[in-house]
């Protein structure tokens, strides 16, 4: 069931957790080690605050074992406003409808489940940005 | 002195509603099964995606009571989530939200279950928290992905949705608790035993001697411990597993419809379970001015009803702007048929 890998990855998938350089500021998600502007090793936990643009879409309609009960689902890569870009399912939306450069918002869902008995995935999905407020 | 108030006064500093975005219309489901001829119960009914749960769903309207909270989530001491549809049997979803909203570490987490009251009983663990000075800050949820068996009366009305709350000192709330009171007896009108997937109901059983009896002994013993008329309220929200009993509990009790109509969603979104009173009670806090009186009284299942008395406050006006209101959830829609809600609901067998 990849308990351990899953549970590894959790700050990541919850809160978008990657790192900061404290040398010279550059971002990555997911985390790195090293920077690979100033090949500092003197990297920091950083949140980002989920927020960002549509860079590119395509619709699955062949998907990877477990993630079958979701088809067709959508797959983008979103440039946060913070800079890196993130690969993640596009959720809340009907393909139609989604037009590169749109804003989008992290939100938490289930990412997979490890069949009926199995442990389920948590973790970062985009969606169009809700203006509710 | 039946009426609970802690030592220290509290209130209500964040809150937060989620309703998934799939709606299915009364009538479609009326179309697979028949029955329209005797009425349907509420219009339609709020439906979670395949990506979503009780977690997921808390964690949205976590964040949302957050944002309006204004502060640290690790000043929580305590993460509640109150649900009759944990999506573990052994588990907790509490734990699973608290991390996802950064609140994870040095914090009580732990499921609640009570039918339709686990929301509010965990809403009262943590006014008692706060009030003991145990804790600065603590969060109750309720929250539902409510299933109807197939064909039966709750398939009509089973909904998906709730509502966070961070209680925390009186002097940060945008709504100060009054009192609360609790009624609970052992009334066996709904139930659903372990490894069944559906529940249980009595019928008519689940009428006058479940949710009446509970809901107007629950909301009358707080007017009567504080010394209240309906007419001192602004605003009334009941547990609404359908319209009409919420609108006759309103009635019995003495309360104008214009003081429930705000608070009742469930024509709109459905039952949402342990989540319903505390989500109408975000759709007023929503349009509440300062100075309103609210009285939000649940009532769950096997059975039991807490009514809370809060008064809104000045801070109400900073806060609500800070997170995504009730009703652009309520309004934000997609009408599924009955072939996407089975699948969606996991009524297909795939093996």
């Amino acid at each position: 069931m990849d308990l351990a890998r899953n549970w590894r990855l959790k700050d990541q998938r919850f809160r978008l957790e990657g790192t900061v350089c404290a040398e010279c500021g550059a971002k990555f998600f997911p985390p790195r080690q090293v920077c690979t502007e100033c090949k500092s090793t003197n990297l920091t936990p950083h949140e980002f605050d989920g927020h960002g643009e549509l860079y590119s879409f395509t619709t699955l309609r062949s998907a990877p074992m477990g993630y079958e009960d979701q088809l067709p689902y959508v797959v983008g890569m979103v440039k946060l406003d913070e800079g890196p870009i993130v690969e993640a399912q596009i959720t809340d939306v009907n393909p139609d409808a989604l037009k590169i450069g749109q804003r989008v918002e992290m939100v938490t869902r289930k990412l997979r489940a490890y069949g009926d008995d199995g442990v389920i995935v948590y973790g970062y999905k985009f969606r169009p940005v809700a203006n509710g407020a | 002195m039946k009426l609970m108030k802690p030592k220290r006064d509290v209130g209500i500093i964040g809150y937060g509603a989620y309703v998934p975005r799939f709606r299915i219309r009364a009538e479609e489901i009326a179309r697979v099964w028949g029955g329209a001829e005797d009425g349907l119960p509420i219009e339609e009914k709020a439906v979670p995606g395949l990506d979503e749960d009780t977690v997921t769903m808390s964690i949205e309207a976590a964040r949302n009571a957050l944002a309006r909270a204004g502060i640290d989530p690790q000043q929580l001491r305590a993460l509640w989530v109150g649900s009759e549809s944990h999506p573990y049997a052994v588990k907790p979803s509490s734990t699973i939200v608290a991390d996802a909203i950064g609140a994870a570490g040095s914090i009580l987490a732990g499921d609640w279950e009570f039918a339709c009251k686990a929301g509010t009983e965990a809403l009262q663990a943590a006014i008692g928290l706060v009030g003991s000075e145990m804790a600065e800050y603590a969060m109750a949820i309720g929250m539902d992905t409510a299933q109807g068996r197939p064909h039966d009366a709750l398939e009509y009305t089973a909904g998906a949705g709730g509502a966070a709350y961070i209680v925390g000192p009186a002097e940060n709330a945008l709504a100060i608790l009054e009192g609360s009171y609790s009624y609970v007896t052992d009334t066996p009108d709904f139930f659903r035993r372990e490894h069944q997937h559906y529940p249980q109901h009595g019928n008519r059983f689940t009428g006058e001697p479940a949710y009446f009896d509970h809901t107007l002994r629950g909301a009358q013993g707080l007017l009567d411990e504080l010394g209240y008329k309906p007419s001192d309220f602004a605003y009334a929200i009941f547990h609404q597993p359908n319209v009409k009993f919420p609108q006759t509990a309103a009635k019995k009790l003495g309360f104008k419809p214009e003081q429930i109509a705000p608070g009742l969603l469930t024509n709109k979104i459905g039952n949402t379970y342990s989540g319903a009173a505390m989500i109408g009670a975000t759709a007023v806090l929503d349009i509440a001015k300062p100075g309103d009186r609210i009285l939000m009284c649940s009532f769950g299942s096997g059975a039991g009803s807490d009514a809370f008395s809060f008064v809104v406050t000045e801070k109400i006006r900073e806060r609500v702007a800070k997170a995504a209101k009730t009703m652009w959830y309520v309004s934000r829609r997609e009408v599924i048929d009955y072939a996407l809600y089975a699948r969606y609901r996991g009524k297909l067998v795939m093996n």
